[in-house]
């Protein structure tokens, strides 16, 4: 009986901790940051400025209109999605991915390949030479 | 090898001499083109002049409909007055005003030195429905179709040749 018991309050310690975890994760994820998206959004009537840093009306009402869609329920994505058909591309700091800018995204990693694929084919010929 | 290697460096070369080229010589201002061909969203406004509330669903029933936002601060409002008192004129055309953060005595005395060109007048008191419109300053005017398609987006005071460019679109030229 003791055995029983003391493997539930194991198991119950076990359930708690996991429950504990899994609602403190679902938490963090739900809870958008705004000042991320500020951060990430353009002031267009400002000189190289986010929406964050900027004190103009374009930037305040910016932050009234991400705080809307933010009681709405809207993910980060969908606000900048938003954000982008009205003013196109531009307006995010980190634009995503499309057909326009697909080869900013993959250049990077096609060079690094390329350029290991390189110092790799020398220093095997090198090693073949010694 | 010793050729594939030289060959790539000058490709890679070539590639961002090419990406500064193409890059410095565009124009990183905001731009209005991918607006327009877009539908409008659903957008609810308060009439100017009492709490009745206008969908921009309603501008079907207009073959056109310029959206204009103006305020009594703002001086290049001014300036294109006189080119909205003229499009008043126009048959197939909607002119609905739209004043943007403004205070109404200032508006309503505007609107009676200058003349009230507007068919529907809406107030955006916050700012906040001109940026689902994707206004980023005033004055900026929408001229939508029948659909409610963008045809055109005039960012800044209305000018002779943005006159003219509407009574093109609206086939009144």
């Amino acid at each position: 009986m003791k055995k029983f018991w003391r493997k539930l309050v194991k198991n119950k310690l076990f359930f708690l901790t996991f429950v504990f975890f899994f609602t403190t994760l679902s938490a963090q994820e739900k809870s958008i940051d705004q000042n991320q998206i500020f951060k990430n959004l353009r002031c267009l009537v400002c000189q190289g400025q986010s929406i964050s840093d900027s004190n103009s009306d374009f930037a305040q009402t910016v932050k009234l209109v991400v705080n809307d869609l933010i009681e709405e329920g809207k993910t980060e994505e969908e606000i900048y999605s938003f954000m982008a058909e009205k003013y196109g591309d531009w307006i995010i700091y980190r634009p995503q991915l499309n057909k326009q800018n697909f080869m900013l995204w993959f250049l990077p990693y096609a060079f690094l390949i390329g350029g290991g694929l390189i110092i790799f084919y020398l220093i095997r010929k090198k090693r073949e030479k010694a | 090898m010793q050729r594939l290697i030289k060959s790539t460096i000058t490709i890679i070369f070539i590639f961002i001499i090419i990406i500064f080229y193409i890059s410095l010589g565009k124009e990183n201002n905001y731009d209005t083109v991918n607006l327009v061909g877009k539908k409008i969203d659903s957008i609810e406004l308060q009439s100017f002049n009492d709490e009745k509330i206008v969908n921009t669903k309603s501008f079907k029933d207009n073959n056109f409909t310029l959206i204009n936002f103006w305020a009594s601060w703002c001086g290049p409002c001014r300036a294109e007055h006189p080119i909205l008192m003229n499009l008043k004129e126009s048959r197939s055309l909607m002119l609905v005003g739209v004043n943007f953060k403004d205070k109404k005595k200032n508006a309503k005395n505007f609107l009676d030195d200058l003349g009230n060109p507007y068919d529907i007048l809406l107030k955006d008191e916050n700012g906040k429905k001109s940026i689902i419109f994707g206004i980023y300053g005033i004055p900026e005017s929408i001229l939508l179709n029948k659909e409610l398609v963008v045809i055109e987006k005039f960012v800044g005071p209305l000018a002779k040749e943005d006159y003219e460019k509407i009574l093109e679109e609206i086939g009144e030229k």
